[in-house]
């Protein structure tokens, strides 16, 4: 499969749908395996790599899940292409400067992809829409069932499966969801939130930045420690904080919509306003304004049936993305921030104003919780 | 304050986690902390930051002249780069690396997932040391003839896992 088709589409966990998928964007699963004996990526000479690389790409590209897929060098990828990726989180920062002995290999609805010689030998993960880690979890942990069978992984009764870095030792998982919160951050209550759930032992950060200063009011919380605990343990711990965090976002939607109406129906008229007519937007500026628009979506004062639109933008306004569909190598800021513009402006046009007197508060979605 | 990764540039990005009660700090300046990727929330762990700094000094205590036969790597690269050579370099530096995992983690026993090639392993292992929990019940009890029979079964399973 070809780079230009895959990348035609939104993956899966962008247009799907989930449990709690207004306030939970995505849920991912990563899982790191290394070979036994065979030296670490950041520590193999170029034919050892190269090496670990052919037979874990082989392997991967035979699983029945990797059917329909596309498989790629990383030397192989334009800078741009490599960007394209990451903003799709289909491979991470670190993957992307990687060169020769380094490949990465997803399905066709890019909700699995396996980064090969990342700073682990594979580091394999499962996305999907909404709030569903414990499926996630199922998806990757059968792909890496399979890999057993045609590759030795480093593993130790007593450490469990051996990772470059001692942090990731143990189950090497890394679970984590996307929350959508601009309920937490304009009520002011984001940063108290953020370190009762660090005291807990779980890792939260903004996207693109730290707490208040978070883009797009969108932030991962993830597990922090990978050994001494069972892979459901640690889901299972995650699952109750995020259905916990769901729960004050949604008490912080209701309580701003009582007492602060005003202020609420402002922000979303103002986002509103300034995305239907500015003719030059930063990247920050966007998401932030898109984040109140998706939450008038969420709060009915934008007709449901524009939220795949809108959610598409998140990623479309992305650096890469605006350049990839212009077929522009090079392009400065200044002409992304006007092209960035347009795009929304198009997009925006679809969506009627907003209708204030829809304003109803979604209902909690208590019944998925469990 | 200085940038506690390049120690040269000032620092402007101030990193605070509290991780199980104990708190962390990390300072860095601009173009460590997009090095390090702290803008990028899904390829960055404080842990992985922490380790590059204070926390590998841990590994010294591991003799300095030790090199893992299997990729060459020694205490010094560890300490250089945060990262390990290989599989086998656990075992080697495993008196370095068990302090720092306690630190690190919520136990130093792995209770997950075991690939299916190691169920056998630990079914067998678990079994001896049942049998061997009977064995000294059975010699504190003077049960000769039961503990005679308890040792074979022992031998049997041994030679089982060694196979
Ligand atoms: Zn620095
Ligand atoms: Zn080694």
């Amino acid at each position: 499969m070809k780079f230009s088709r895959i990348i035609a589409n939104s993956g899966e966990w962008l247009s799907g749908d989930g449990p709690n998928r207004h306030i939970v964007v995505s849920s991912r699963v990563r899982l790191a395996r290394n070979l036994r004996d065979k030296p670490f990526p950041g520590w193999a000479k170029k034919s050892e790599r190269l090496e670990v690389m052919n037979s874990v790409k082989q392997a991967v590209e035979c699983l029945p899940e990797m059917e329909e897929s596309y498989s790629e060098n990383l030397e192989a990828l334009s800078p741009l292409e490599k960007q394209v990726l990451v903003e799709r989180h289909l491979i991470s920062r670190e993957h992307a400067a990687k060169g020769v002995g380094s490949a990465v290999v997803m399905n066709a609805p890019q909700s699995l992809s396996v980064m090969i010689n990342e700073e682990d030998h594979l580091r394999m993960q499962a996305i999907r829409c909404g709030l569903q880690l414990d499926n996630v979890f199922k998806m990757i942990d059968r792909v890496d069932t399979e890999l057993e069978s045609s590759l030795e992984f480093a593993y130790s009764a007593e450490l469990g499966y051996l990772t470059a870095c001692p942090s990731n030792v143990g189950t090497g998982m890394r679970a984590s969801a996307m929350l959508h919160l601009p309920g937490l951050v304009m009520s002011d209550q984001i940063n108290k939130i953020i370190n009762s759930v660090n005291k807990i032992g779980l890792a939260v950060r903004g996207l693109h930045g730290e707490g208040t200063e978070a883009m797009g009011n969108l932030f991962q919380v993830s597990n922090q420690t990978t050994l001494g605990e069972a892979e459901e343990e640690i889901i299972g711990r995650l699952n109750r904080v995020i259905e916990q965090v769901i729960e004050h976002e949604q008490n912080a939607r209701a309580l701003l919509a009582q007492r602060k109406a005003i202020t609420l129906h402002d922000q979303i008229g103002r986002a509103y306003g300034l995305l239907c007519h500015s003719y030059s937007i930063s990247s920050k500026e966007a998401l932030n304004l898109l984040s109140i628009i998706k939450l008038g979506i969420d709060l009915a004062v934008f007709p449901d049936a524009h939220r795949f639109p809108v959610d598409e933008l998140f990623i479309e306004t992305q650096p890469a993305h605006l350049q990839k569909d212009a077929q522009v190598v090079k392009m400065s800021s200044e002409e992304r921030d006007a092209l960035r513009a347009t795009l929304i402006r198009a997009k925006l046009s679809q969506v009627p104003q907003p209708d204030i007197a829809r304003l109803r508060l979604a209902t909690p979605a208590t019944t998925e919780n469990q | 304050m200085q940038c506690d990764v390049c120690q040269s540039k000032e620092a402007t990005v101030f990193l605070t986690q509290i991780v199980d009660g104990k708190m962390q700090k990390v300072n860095l300046c601009e173009n460590c902390s997009k090095e390090k990727g702290v803008n990028d929330p899904t390829g960055f762990a404080l842990t992985d930051l922490l380790l590059g700094l204070g926390a590998s000094q841990e590994i010294e205590k591991s003799p300095s002249s030790v090199k893992c036969p299997i990729c060459g790597f020694t205490q010094a690269d560890f300490k250089k780069t945060g990262r390990l050579g290989c599989s086998n370099c656990y075992t080697v530096f495993e008196d370095g690396i068990g302090p720092m995992l306690k630190n690190m983690h919520k136990g130093t026993q792995h209770t997950g997932k075991t690939p299916a090639a190691f169920h056998k392993i630990r079914e067998h292992s678990e079994k001896i040391k049942t049998l061997q929990e009977n064995l000294t019940k059975a010699i504190e009890a003077e049960e000769f003839e039961l503990a005679a029979n308890l040792r074979d079964e022992i031998r049997q399973a041994e030679t089982e896992l060694a196979s």
